[in-house]
């Protein structure tokens, strides 16, 4: 069998929910970077708990991934449902690997080569009708060259605690796929390549890697209501922080969980909750209480498809005005956005940071595709992360809870100080806390409130600019479609284009003069978002001097690279 | 049954006279208001128990009796219109060696934070929810509450009222509190004891003070409430939560207030539990990061 070595496979995995699509899907990813390759996934589940169409799709690659690629190379339909919902998607070149005999008969566009497998039959005459997800995985390791020893120790990792009898009966559903395709004749190019060496890799989910942020930032206590797509945010927090002696609570509703946090904030713990768009829609109010008492919290707001109740299950970069602006009266927080997996536990360690340094509410903002898609990142050591805690009292002198620094910032008592005694309130207030309406007070302490984020910038690496020098076309992406930016510009480039990214990770307050200094050396600029109203780009014109081209989807699903680069020739053109 | 007293409560016992736990802010109510005698009862039986200042916690929401943490010697917050209850089971979850009071209305407990009444209860979080029940919205000078009287004539029903008044006391037996009294505000004696025994109480106590509004409700006077009132026999069977619900339920019939201690019982509460499990997975602050690290290797 031969194949010409492929560095960067995307394998599509359709069947119905139940019938192994997303075990076979994390089972490659597992091996691939277990052997030490670059995985990057994509999901798609059902709205409904039994069946629907279940998606798992799979980017393996020998160099590093930024995103989960344009379209598959390979297709591997369980069913009939999986072939006709992706049959369009079917290209000249594609290989394309389906159950046979089944409820199907396919019709094979030209040029795409077809593995029929007999996957059910074989695995009812194994006496295992379970195991016709495994049978097509050993399929599909033969023809594509996926890790075969990493997929075996993956078996009897995974399998082993449902018993020895569970793992044999895998494992021979895995062989005799092999054994079936073996027998195949291979006539399509695609075989992925070696890895060069094995790393010290993890692989995570978004959402367990916002997780295991917060562990590392030292997080006390959460509160949470269940929420599509964040609720695995609470999920991992649940299982894992009380092993580190913290506290958790799955609250009545958003407004109570948010209120928790900030009693807890106030208590003196590190105190974080996960939502979604409708969860922080609920939550401006009390996060208007915390930017105005000075209370530390962290919120993870993992955006879907809106407005309303929206799009739950799908992708969309839209919370964007109400993460900033969200809320009545003048009010201010800090707004962090991840890119990728790794950006989801460093840049969680950050938001603690941010929000114990200036004592106000921070926002990161994640998005329904990087919630479910896994990818490697180096083993994160706990001890390398730079960890800050608040400001606290040093017991001098009379305490005032407000006082009027030069930074701004006021040191916190815990309550259990002697002498520390004061008020949190939501009223305007004093530097002891109590309230006062005076004109001067009140532009005085928002002044305070406000002017203490001007420091923000130069604590974070607030943007990363992607290129150097003059460029016809700068590209401004924010969140998981930097991704796509960076991978459509790299291909852009070979094809002779001047082109560079910038990439804010800070989006309040605003890095203006990042911005003016990136747009002063591009011609052009484009800002590509997954919303209907480019609100990226409308900060951006309101904030700084630049008039950036918006380039806006609202699908439901991500950009891709392609999308980008055929935009940037049109533009260019 | 005596359930075994709120074991936080007496570990930092100081000797302080009532008027040590009043702050030097003076009260902004009118005069004549019931809320001062539900101040004077709090502030007698912070003394009375010897709490410090310092591990005393008041929370509260909005409205004119969400007011009174800024007339106590305290650690305390002033929250959002509703959300005393989330805040405060936050601060008590956090830190279980905080005393923690919760001091609002009619209106801020069964109106707009009606959502978080139950599972204060259920949860049995360890704190006392003294419920200062005027029957009216008095801090936006005179609207229909949730306890208002049918009949009552407010700015927003000046033809009279169209909604039944909610009985606090029976939501919070049927909610599962772990101990439920009502006085009227001005009994201070009474007051004071419910307020002291709640705060003793390990779990969820709720007390309700009825409380005159001069202002805005001429309904509900001071004389009106006192008339009604009528103290729960001594035969009363506090255990017997039938017993409790029939006994409020057969004097409001009557047109009585039913007052003293209805119910009281024990249950692990919210922090014993977290604290339980932490045990059970054998937690601790020092646990190694890098085993649940692990646990995400391919």
């Amino acid at each position: 069998m031969k194949g010409i070595t492929k560095n960067d496979l995307i394998i599509r995995i359709g069947g119905e929910g139940g019938e192994g699509v997303i075990s076979v899907g994390d089972f490659i990813t597992q091996a691939c970077a277990h052997a030490g390759l670059d995985v990057y996934t994509f999901k798609t589940f059902p709205a409904e708990i039994k069946g629907g169409y279940a998606m798992y799709q799979i980017r393996a690659s020998t160099e590093q991934l930024y995103n989960q690629g344009d379209t598959f190379d390979v297709l591997c339909a369980f069913n009939g449902e999986a072939y006709d919902m992706n049959r369009a998607h079917l290209r000249p070149g594609n290989a394309f690997v389906y159950d046979s005999p089944s409820d199907f008969t396919p019709d094979i566009p030209p040029g795409v080569f077809a593995y029929p497998i007999p996957m059910t039959q074989v695995s009812k005459e194994m006496n295992n009708p379970r195991a016709k997800n495994m049978v097509a995985m050993g399929a599909l390791s033969i023809l594509f060259n996926i890790p075969v020893e990493s997929l075996r120790e993956v078996i009897a990792a995974k399998f082993g605690r449902k018993g020895e009898d569970v793992v044999k009966g895998n494992l021979a559903a895995f062989e005799r796929g092999r054994e079936l395709a073996k027998a195949l004749d291979k006539t399509d190019p695609w075989t992925l390549g070696t890895p060069k060496a094995k790393r010290d890799v993890i692989v995570m989910s978004g959402n367990n890697a916002i997780g295991l942020g917060a562990l590392i930032a030292g997080l006390d206590f959460f509160a949470a209501y269940p929420i599509t797509p964040a609720t695995e945010v609470a999920i991992y927090v649940a299982k894992h922080l009380p092993k580190r002696g913290g506290t958790l609570i799955q609250a009545e509703d958003e407004i109570a969980s948010i209120s928790q946090v900030l009693g807890a904030s106030y208590a003196g713990k590190k105190a974080m909750t996960s939502t979604s768009g409708p969860g922080l829609s609920l939550m401006s109010e009390m996060l208007g209480m915390a930017f105005m008492s000075e209370l530390p919290c962290v919120v993870v707001d993992v955006q879907r498809g809106g407005p309303s109740t929206g799009l739950p299950t799908k992708h969309e970069q839209s919370d964007l005005f109400l993460a900033i602006h969200g809320g009545h009266g003048d009010s201010g927080r800090i707004v962090l956005s991840v890119e990728s997996i790794q950006d989801c536990i460093n840049l969680t360690v950050v938001a603690f940071n941010l929000a114990e340094k200036y004592q106000c509410p921070v926002l990161l903002l994640s998005d329904g595709s990087l919630a479910f898609s896994t990818q490697n990142v180096p083993y994160p050591n706990p001890d390398d992360f730079h960890v800050v805690n608040r400001k606290r009292w040093n017991g001098e002198g009379e305490y005032r809870r407000y006082a009027l620094t030069d930074d701004g910032i006021s040191p916190m008592a815990d309550p259990g100080t002697p002498g520390g005694m004061h008020i949190a309130t939501g009223l305007e207030h004093n530097e002891a806390g109590l309230p006062s309406y005076s004109s001067a007070n009140h532009e005085a302490m928002q002044a305070k409130r406000f002017n203490k984020l001007k420091n923000v910038v130069n604590d974070v690496d607030p943007v990363e600019v992607d290129g150097n020098g003059e460029a016809d076309l700068g590209v401004i992406a924010w969140g998981s479609t930097i991704g796509v930016v960076r991978e459509a510009l790299q291909r852009l480039r070979t094809e002779g284009y001047k082109v560079k990214g910038f990439y804010p990770k800070l989006l309040n307050p605003l890095p203006v003069e990042q911005f003016e200094a990136f747009g002063a050396t591009c011609k052009r600029l484009l800002l590509p978002e997954v919303n209907f109203q480019g609100q990226l780009a409308h900060f951006v014109r309101a904030e700084t001097s630049l008039r950036p081209e918006s380039y806006t989807i609202c699908g439901g699903m991500p950009f891709t690279p392609e999308m980008i680069v055929n935009k940037v020739r049109k533009v260019l053109s | 049954m005596n359930a075994p007293i709120h074991p936080q409560m007496h570990l930092h016992k100081v000797d302080l006279k009532p008027k040590d736990y009043k702050s030097d802010t003076p009260s902004f109510w009118c005069a004549g208001c019931g809320h001062y005698g539900v101040l004077t009862g709090l502030l007698r039986s912070l003394s009375e128990i010897g709490v410090d200042q310092n591990y005393l916690v008041n929370v509260s929401g909005i409205g004119c009796s969400s007011r009174l943490p800024y007339f106590v010697n305290s650690y305390k917050m002033h929250t959002l219109h509703g959300r005393a209850g989330p805040v405060a089971t936050g601060v008590q979850l956090a830190r279980p060696d905080l005393s923690v009071v919760i001091t609002g209305g009619d209106g801020d407990g069964f109106s707009i934070g009606g959502g978080h009444m139950p599972h204060l209860a259920r949860k049995n979080v360890n704190m006392i929810y003294i419920l200062m029940d005027n029957h009216v919205y008095g801090l936006t000078k005179g609207q229909v509450s949730p306890t208002s009287r049918q009949v009552m004539k407010t700015t927003t029903t000046p033809y009279g009222g169209l909604e039944e008044p909610l009985d606090p006391v029976l939501y919070m037996l049927t909610y599962g509190a772990t101990y439920v009294g009502q006085a009227f505000a001005g009994n201070v004696k009474l007051a004071s004891q419910l307020i002291k025994e709640g705060m003793e109480h390990k779990g969820f106590a709720f007390v309700n003070l009825l409380s005159q509004c001069p202002s805005f409700n001429d309904i509900d006077t001071a004389q009106t409430f006192k008339e009604a009132c009528e103290q729960v026999p001594d035969s009363h069977d506090t255990s017997d939560l039938s017993a409790a619900m029939n006994a409020v339920n057969t004097a409001k019939q009557a047109g009585r207030i039913l007052t003293g201690l209805l119910y009281k019982t024990e249950r692990p509460t919210l922090d014993e539990r977290m604290a339980e499990l932490v045990k059970r997975v054998g937690g601790h602050k020092d646990y190694d990061l890098r085993k649940i690290i692990d646990l995400a290797r391919p």
